[in-house]
């Protein structure tokens, strides 16, 4: 190396740093007012990389932002896929937003680590919201959200009829009987695998997807009455039985974990049956038309169940303007925003004027089922701040028994896991 | 003897030349069968990136498992490249990268041989205890010091700009600098640095330090001439990492134009994957690095082996 060119580093890089010293921003400060003018209410989203997401938050905030001129909401997104982390880091340095979107489920373990505030919203409001599209921790609301997702079973009526199996309904379901007997006459049919559970996916998928069944079976992820222990709920008889069923389904060849993530091998009618998530509904529609069946997913032994919550609002406890977040969030819940968000995200609608108003979830829309299958099914994963924990461990043992781990043991580990996390942290104040 | 000798050498060389011949020719075709098989092997995940980039979901996922996979047959089409300019600001994130490579790889050239110079060419106490410590640190992984290191960067003192005048104020947080700072000095530059330094003779010092060289004269006009492999190898050994910044980006920086190219992997996975928006991204953002690895290749290459070191 010469002279010339360590000179050259040597300028470029000074330079360089000088300039980008200049590039520094404060803090988020969590609602902030710089002098004159509206205080400025930082907002972030999950979701950076979804544009029809983006397009209403953004109608939303220039309609607030205009509507008054005490606060000024920024908005700032970030990829699902990274978005925890990136709450998990603002917190550690004190750095929150004001206004921030949650996953339903991590909203008691967020307000347990003191992340979030009591929402504080009118009970009005509250009240008007499906019960899965609000967050709740030690009996207060912390969070509150436009709309909850669903899940049901995706068949074909052409092939149901052809091999004369009932057509399921919410009052009248499949038992696991005739569950068993459909898969088993969908294979003599000629399906290879006739069921995508979905279980290539990875992630909080296992326990959104399969612990409602195993809730169908009754068993559960935790002790709901003392949030405590998981000893008998997530490995007792029902468990046991509900997990060797499961088990054997990928034995049998009924399902496997070979697909893709999605809903591309029921589209390309590969399985009879799909076990996915409204989201993928529209794209099953184009494809297969009217001929398309939105099932409720089989009764395990004490009803059927999907699984309840979805990304929510809330405030966090370094807002130096809560009640400007209040007042941005109050004026968020109304039902056009909330119409014109499921409409173009596909998802469910959180209040009753949504949904009549929804083009996809109305009376007379396409995807009208899922309503009434999330109204009538759905239940929450357990509100604990030991739910992180909860998950990762049921979706090992879940994984663990689909390649062929005995059953009650795998099981066995993962409460000893959960409990011993729970005690670790003097039961996150159950 | 000697007479017989060299009488009898032609003779069995000219006997020995057609097998010979043969048999290097063979061994040279079979030494390029190998290389191409490992050349194939190397390439054929880029060749899937790219053709795959030119195909929607639904023919990826069929392909897959066939030789079509490798093909750009099918329904091919530019169509993921303006998906991905619609989802990502690509063309903001990829001037983030540039930025924050090229000034991490250029500031720790500087400041890591200058660690290095004083590590192996000044006598002071505690020398070798330092380059133990350093050393030492290679052992710890960033990702168990990364949010000890968040807290801190959001505590230093910076320069802002606040209605035309500059003032100081706290927190590293969302800006360039907080992302090229804490990977300027690299322990592991600093002990290449210092091992290349030492192999360096010391009778050059003193011949300058006869002439009246001071230790910056030194470093600057004698050591870092006779450096050139060392420089190119921690160049080389700084770039990727610096390019491939995740985690550490993720979490100290918030705002969008900001963010450098990895961050933007991100955006792509949803409920659904949109494969061929992320061939495509990752095409894209792969290019700069193709492109300077291709035009620096004799160098990267022989640097590598001049100091012996793999990346």
């Amino acid at each position: 190396m010469n002279r010339g060119s360590l000179a050259k580093i040597l300028s470029v890089s000074a330079v360089g740093a000088l300039v980008l010293t200049g590039c520094g921003q404060a803090g988020q400060g969590g609602g902030s007012a710089s002098g004159e003018g509206p205080v400025e209410l930082t907002m972030w989203t999950h979701s950076a990389g979804n544009p029809a997401e983006l397009e209403v938050y953004e109608q939303i905030i220039d309609d607030f932002n205009a509507s008054q001129d005490e606060y000024e909401v920024v908005e700032e997104s970030f990829p699902q896929g990274a978005y925890n982390d990136a709450i998990v880091a603002a917190a550690a340095a004190d750095d929150l937003p004001c206004l921030l979107d949650m996953d339903g489920p991590i909203v008691p373990n967020w307000a347990w680590a003191g992340y979030i505030q009591p929402l504080g919203l009118p009970q009005e409001i509250t009240d008007s919201l499906l019960p899965t599209a609000v967050g709740t921790y030690q009996d207060e609301i912390y969070s509150a959200g436009y709309w909850d997702a669903a899940l049901a079973i995706f068949a074909r009526e052409s092939v149901l009829k052809a091999n004369d199996i009932r057509i399921p309904t919410t009052d009248e379901p499949w038992t696991l009987e005739e569950f068993d007997a459909t898969l088993a006459t969908l294979k003599a049919a000629g399906y290879d695998t006739p069921l995508d559970l979905g279980a290539e996916d990875a992630g909080e998928w296992w326990p959104y997807a399969y612990s409602p069944m195993l809730q169908s079976a009754g068993g559960d992820l935790i002790d709901r009455d003392t949030m405590l222990s998981a000893d008998g709920t997530l490995n007792g008889p029902e468990a046991v039985e509900y997990f060797t069923w499961f088990q054997e389904a990928f034995e049998q060849g009924y399902t496997s974990n070979a697909g893709t993530v999605g809903n591309e091998e029921f589209n390309a009618d590969e399985v009879a049956l799909s076990y996915t998530g409204v989201w993928n509904a529209l794209d099953s529609l184009d494809t297969v038309g009217d001929d398309l069946l939105i099932l409720p997913p089989p009764d395990f032994g004490t009803g059927p169940r999907i699984g309840g919550g979805s990304w929510q609002w809330g405030i966090s406890s370094s807002c130096d303007s809560p009640e400007g977040a209040r007042a941005y969030l109050e004026f968020s819940f109304q039902d056009k925003y909330i119409t014109a968000f499921s409409d173009k995200q596909v998802v469910i609608p959180a209040t009753e004027g949504a949904v009549e108003a929804s083009q996809h979830f109305g009376p007379e829309g396409d995807l009208r089922p899922f309503v009434e299958l999330s109204q009538e099914f759905a239940l929450l994963r357990p509100q604990t701040p030991a739910y992180p924990v909860i998950s990762s461990t049921f979706a090992k043992a879940g994984q663990d028994i689909m390649n062929g781990a005995d059953v009650q043991s795998t099981l066995d580990g993962a409460v000893a896991e959960i409990d011993a996390n729970i005690q670790s942290n003097d039961g996150y104040g159950f | 003897m000697a007479t017989a000798s060299l009488t009898s050498r032609p003779a069995s060389r000219t006997a020995a030349d057609p097998g010979e011949h043969v048999l290097r020719r063979r061994r040279k075709v079979w030494s390029y069968v190998a290389m191409s098989a490992l050349a194939v092997v190397f390439l054929f995940p880029l060749v899937f990136m790219f053709v795959s980039s030119l195909k929607p979901d639904a023919q990826i996922l069929g392909d897959v498992g066939s030789p079509r996979a490798f093909l750009p047959v099918g329904d091919i089409s530019l169509d993921n490249y303006f998906g991905v300019f619609d989802r990502v600001p690509v063309g903001q994130f990829l001037v983030n990268s540039v930025l924050v490579t090229v000034l991490t790889v250029g500031l720790g050239l500087v400041v890591n041989s200058m660690a290095g110079f004083a590590l192996s060419r000044m006598r002071w106490k505690g020398r070798s205890v330092v380059l133990a410590i350093v050393i030492a640190t290679l052992i710890v992984p960033f990702e168990t010091i990364a949010v000890p290191m968040v807290y801190w960067v959001s505590k230093l003192p910076t320069l802002v700009m606040e209605g035309g005048i500059l003032k100081y104020d706290f927190g590293w947080l969302n800006s360039y600098h907080v992302q090229i700072v804490p990977f300027i000095a690299n322990a592991f530059s600093i002990f290449l640095f210092t091992q290349y330094f030492s192999t360096i003779p010391k009778s050059l010092d003193e011949a300058a330090r006869i002439d009246g060289a001071g230790w910056f004269t030194i470093y600057r006009r004698i050591i870092v001439p006779l450096a050139g492999p060392a420089f190119a190898t921690v160049a080389i050994l700084t770039f990727l990492p610096a390019w491939n910044q995740y985690l550490w980006p993720l979490m100290v920086v918030q705002q969008e134009e900001l963010r450098p190219v990895m961050v933007g992997m991100q955006y792509f996975f949803q409920l659904n994957t949109a494969w061929g928006e992320v061939m495509a991204y990752t095409s894209l953002i792969t290019l700069p690095v193709l492109i300077v690895f291709l035009s620096f290749q004799r160098a990267f290459v022989s640097s590598v082996a001049a100091s012996g070191v793999k990346g």
